[in-house]
């Protein structure tokens, strides 16, 4: 880092502090609004500072649902989010970290056109390809079922690659060394692939928790039932009432609940993932 | 225990390219072999085809009678020292030498007095709970070897395993590998590109060059009666000093059936500055040009006449006319000055035109 004279730093201070105010007002607001009183809100007389209705509210939110809309409780949803997410994140690492395996340790009939077959698919999300999948999952009758909401979004070339990459960083010596040690392609991928991939594993498993749980196309088609509905499903539903007043404070109690477990991944895994890249194992 | 032959080996690549163009070794059983030569002659591909890890495309290696070609690394009962040590770095140093035995499935109480016991020859008793980026580069390479010893295979295989260490550690750890080796009693095949680790670990010296075995043999042997122009100047430091015969004064000096011969290595240590010719012997006149001094020795390189074109020699070539002379340290020439040396009958080297042949006079 340049030294810089008193001035210039305060400077460079307070632009990072408007930064910062720019990014976490709104979630402040959020989480005032989800402790206040919602005729307070719909007047337009809400206050900057956190009303007395915290634990009602959240109560309320967590078990209870809103009384109009939706009527299904968040920590029904919160739920649903966290098995979609995990499946998704947890079933990536895993189908990847064996197919890179695959495509790095082994010599078999058209490896290459596999690979850039698998490539081609970063091409193709979700989005692309929404209708046939949509057909594909309603003709196996996983609407509205945790396997629907995950399995297609679990074949993943992202993490394919990059475990790729990595494997092809690890010494060829100590695949020829566990040769010799006696360990098969099983013992090998289980007793030196697994324990060194370790800390590549911890940060994919961050990137694709909270891609998992901040998905909202493909819940939105397949989910149809209240009770399998996800958490960003839940907060859009719960705006949309036809006449009656938006509970707003249990709407923002629902967003500052969907923050807090991508909160939670990253700030746990976090150290894991510094001290990953502190200690070069290799 | 056991011998390791191989019979006229071959390694041909996919590509058509012939790695080793048809390779005949017998180590007998507890010998040391060292297989040396510069980068890219196949001594690393030959060591790895012994070890399995490359596959054998002609001729057969055999290990304690029962030939391996086929046979998995693992089911040959070889152990091998990496020169990265390929240690696994996510295992302490105690699983790092346990794994091979775990996977063979051997008692953990076995194990335990194995590794103890190999850790206590390694000096590495301290450190069993350690991870191998936890030690030094000496320390991993002993990790390296612990590995190798706690199975108790037939052979041990090295790889260039000292090439990573600093100078003195690697003296150290020769003198380490040859009194471990000649205790453990284990037929070793050793690969190098360090001429004077070959000379010091060998009980038989391998010379390579280009996919082919240029000379076997016991190492002072070797050094004595270089076979080719190719050993002459790979065996020994600095390389033996090759010059063509063409002038008829050195061959006439000579005489007798060297008149067949086409080179005359002389290494620099068999040269003495005199102003006599000894009979039968060879002196050069030379201008010095460099010194180099190492202290107990002195190096001294001298430029002859230029009618006198030297041969190309690889590797360690000098220009052509340029003479090395070794001589002692407490002697002082000065750059500039005409010196003449000379060298007996008997320290002559003379080889055939094409240097692919030693004649002997």
């Amino acid at each position: 880092m340049v030294e810089q004279e008193g001035f210039r730093r305060y400077i460079a201070h307070i632009i990072l502090w408007i930064g910062i105010a720019i990014v976490a007002f709104p979630v402040y607001v959020a989480f005032v609004a989800s402790t206040q009183d919602n005729a307070l809100i719909a007047n337009g007389q809400m206050s900057l500072l956190p009303g007395g209705h915290f634990f009602e509210v959240y109560y309320q939110t967590i078990f209870v649902g809103t009384s109009g809309s939706t009527r299904e409780p968040v920590g029904n949803m919160m739920l649903n989010s966290l098995v979609m997410a995990l499946a998704i994140a947890i079933g990536k690492i895993a189908i990847s970290i064996i197919s890179a395996y695959a495509i790095v340790y082994f010599r078999f009939p058209f490896r290459m056109p596999i690979f850039w077959i698998i490539f081609i698919t970063l091409m193709l999300p979700v989005e692309v390809r929404i209708y046939p999948t949509y057909k594909i999952v309603a003709d196996l009758h996983m609407l509205d079922s945790y396997a629907g909401l995950a399995l297609p979004l679990i074949a993943s070339a992202t993490a394919t690659l990059l475990f790729r990459q990595f494997f092809m960083t690890v010494p060829d010596e100590l695949l020829e060394a566990s040769r010799i040690d006696g360990a098969g392609p099983l013992r090998f991928f289980w007793d030196t692939l697994l324990p060194l991939s370790r800390t590549n594993m911890a940060a994919l498993f961050v990137i694709l928790f909270i891609l998992g749980w901040n998905q909202y196309l493909w819940p939105l088609l397949i989910t149809t039932r209240d009770d399998m509905q996800t958490i960003q499903i839940g907060i859009r539903k719960m705006m949309t009432t036809n006449d009656a007043l938006t509970e707003w404070p249990i709407v923002m109690a629902t967003a500052v609940l969907a923050m807090l477990p991508p909160v939670f991944v990253v700030v746990a895994m976090q150290k894991l993932f510094v001290r990953g890249l502190v200690e070069t194992e290799k | 225990m056991a011998n390791v032959t191989l019979r006229n080996v071959r390694k041909t690549y996919p590509g058509g390219f012939e790695a080793i163009k048809g390779v005949n070794v017998d180590v007998g059983d507890g010998q040391f072999c060292v297989l040396v030569g510069p980068s890219g002659c196949g001594k690393s591909t030959l060591l790895r085809m012994v070890a399995g890890l490359e596959t054998v495309t002609g001729g057969e290696i055999d290990i304690g009678g029962r030939v391996v070609n086929q046979v998995e690394p693992a089911d040959r009962d070889i152990a091998m020292v990496f020169q990265n040590y390929a240690l696994y770095p996510h295992m302490s140093v105690f699983n790092n030498m346990a794994y091979g035995l775990r996977n063979r499935g051997m008692k953990e109480a076995e194990i335990k007095t194995r590794v103890e016991e190999a850790a206590r020859v390694l000096e590495l008793s301290a450190m069993l709970e350690r991870k191998p980026r936890q030690l030094s580069g000496g320390q991993r390479q002993r990790v390296a070897m612990g590995r190798a010893i706690v199975r108790q295979p037939k052979v041990f295989l090295f790889d260039e395993p000292l090439s990573n260490l600093d100078a003195k550690l690697r003296i150290a750890m020769r003198v380490e590998i040859r009194k471990l080796q000649r205790r453990l009693k284990t037929t070793s095949v050793y690969v190098t590109h360090d001429q004077l680790e070959a000379m010091t670990l060998a009980d038989i010296l391998v010379v390579m060059n280009g996919g082919q075995v240029e000379q076997i043999g016991n190492p002072l042997a070797i050094y004595e009666k270089p076979a080719t122009t190719f050993v002459a100047s790979f065996i020994g430091a600095p390389p033996m000093n090759l010059m063509s015969m063409r002038t008829e004064e050195i061959k006439s000096q000579l005489g007798g059936s060297a008149g067949e011969a086409g080179i005359l290595g002389i290494r620099p240590e068999d040269f003495v500055i005199t102003d006599q010719t000894p009979a039968g012997g060879v002196a050069l006149p030379l201008t010095i040009e460099a010194i180099e001094r190492v202290g107990a020795e002195t190096f001294i390189y001298g430029s002859r006449a230029q009618d006198e074109q030297r041969v190309a020699a690889t590797p360690g070539e000098l220009p052509p006319g340029e003479v090395i002379v070794r001589i002692p340290g407490t002697e002082a020439p000065a750059i500039g000055e005409k010196i003449r040396v000379a060298a007996v009958r008997q320290k002559l080297h003379l080889f055939s035109g094409d240097g692919r042949t030693r004649i002997e006079a």
